[in-house]
């Protein structure tokens, strides 16, 4: 029995499923945002659509664990039109919406590239998890791992999937660390002995561009995928 | 038949998007009638000889070869609610997705074509059993199954039940499960011989009303 193309295992360690649609045309880069609860996740995503609207074509997909705050949070705040938003439903469990079981979220890029395409890139943002949620990658191409300073300095330490292996990991609220008593050196040599030449940025939103270096980063995914 | 296809085509880590899904369970704890393991089980006895009994039967006749087309008419004609009509929508084009590339087949990759935002469920499972070389009762016990496995996974987490509870609970719905299949199977061979109205059509009017309230919900765990 015929069961799958020789060619696609090899494809998947590289990039999610396929890189063209069934039109034949280029897909947009899917790149996902995990981290646990608060860390600033939706604020990165907003100040990202914020600083990449202008010259890139893109849309965002929300993982709420049991409401539409995430979505509605960025349809407030107007970083995007709102047909350029959707909400996946992930039943409490959003690892698994991101992992185990990512036929929602499939669709839902799908059919944010059928409706509002040609996009060139689409943030999937997981809801709030612990330290081991992870993104397949049949769903995104790269990931980024959201953790603040507020959560405890010891996070890089603990290390776990998300921490040691995500393309980008973002400390973030870099402002609080004086007032929690969190020692960013500390964190900063910890996550280099976790993650070895995998980059790292420390970022605060309160300051004027804070989230420039990670659109920078973004950029040069976006480069990545338009040569490759 | 291949058995071990039919325990991966069962299985609850199937990739298929159920796991977002309380099967109306979510609107039932809410309103107080399922409370603990007790009335669980009648919650599921309940939903299995109504919603389960009919679903199993359109994925049984799918399985035998009966157009999806039809069978996804009769699924539409038996589903009253319009938020659990869109649930199976959008149950079954996850489903078709997983199904497509786990056993590719020219009727599944037809009935996508035909139904692009997804036809009903039951008819996808079904239409999935026979890609994976299985006979109508094994789609109607994955059908019957699923009616139970659903509300009782999401009630653990709704209610924090104790999941040995849970689990007892569907095991000692094993015979109704068997006899459910069963009527099912009968039912999708006469559809054969006289058209999708030998369908059963067993609805559960509580079920279809608690489905419309709960789309309406700003704040829920599960999707229906």
């Amino acid at each position: 029995m015929h069961l799958d193309h020789a060619t696609t295992y090899p494809e998947r360690h590289t990039h999610s499923a396929d890189a063209q649609r069934p039109d034949g045309t280029r897909r947009a880069l899917r790149i996902g945002l995990g981290g646990p609860v608060g860390s600033g996740k939706t604020a990165t995503v907003a100040a990202l659509c914020r600083a990449l609207r202008d010259t890139v074509s893109l849309a965002v997909v929300t993982n709420d664990i049991y409401t539409r705050e995430d979505a509605a949070f960025l349809l407030r705040e107007a970083v995007l039109p709102p047909e350029r938003i959707t909400a996946v439903e992930t039943g409490a469990c959003p690892h698994t919406a991101i992992r185990d079981d990512i036929s929602a979220n499939l669709e839902a890029v799908e059919d944010l590239e059928d409706e509002v395409g040609p996009l060139d890139l689409i943030l999937v943002e997981s809801g709030g998890d612990n330290l081991t949620a992870t993104f397949s990658k049949g769903l995104v191409d790269a990931q980024i791992f959201v953790i603040d300073v507020a959560g405890g300095d010891d996070i890089p330490r603990k290390g776990g999937p998300g921490v040691t292996t995500a393309d980008l990991l973002v400390v973030n609220k870099t402002d609080l660390a004086p007032y929690v008593g969190s020692d960013l050196g500390r964190m900063a040599r910890d996550a280099k002995e976790q993650r070895a030449e995998l980059p790292v940025v420390f970022q605060s939103l309160r300051t004027d561009d804070g989230v420039g270096p990670v659109a920078e980063w973004v950029r040069a995914r976006l480069r990545d995928w338009a040569s490759a | 038949m291949s058995r071990a296809a039919l325990l991966v085509l069962a299985d609850g880590r199937f990739p298929a998007g159920g796991h977002a899904h309380s099967g109306g369970a979510e609107a039932a704890v809410a309103a107080g009638r399922v409370t603990d393991a007790a009335s669980l089980a009648d919650f599921c006895r309940g939903r299995l000889h109504t919603t389960g009994l009919t679903a199993a039967a359109l994925a049984a006749a799918a399985a035998l070869g009966v157009d999806p087309l039809e069978l996804d008419a009769a699924a539409d004609a038996r589903t009253p609610s319009a938020a659990l009509r869109t649930a199976a929508r959008k149950l079954g084009r996850q489903l078709m997705r997983a199904a497509r590339a786990t056993w590719p087949s020219a009727e599944l990759d037809a009935l996508a074509a035909a139904r692009p935002r997804g036809a009903h469920q039951p008819v996808v499972l079904g239409l999935t059993a026979r890609a994976a070389a299985l006979g109508p009762t094994d789609a109607a016990y994955c059908a019957a199954y699923e009616t139970l496995s659903g509300p009782a996974t999401a009630t653990v987490r709704l209610l924090s039940l104790d999941p040995f509870d849970a689990t007892a609970v569907l095991a000692r719905l094993a015979p109704d499960v068997d006899r459910i299949a069963d009527q099912a199977t009968d039912a999708a061979r006469r559809v054969l011989d006289h058209g999708p109205d030998a369908l059963p059509a067993a609805s559960a009017p509580l079920l279809e009303i608690s489905a419309e309230a709960h789309g309406g919900w700003p704040v829920r765990l599960f999707a229906s």
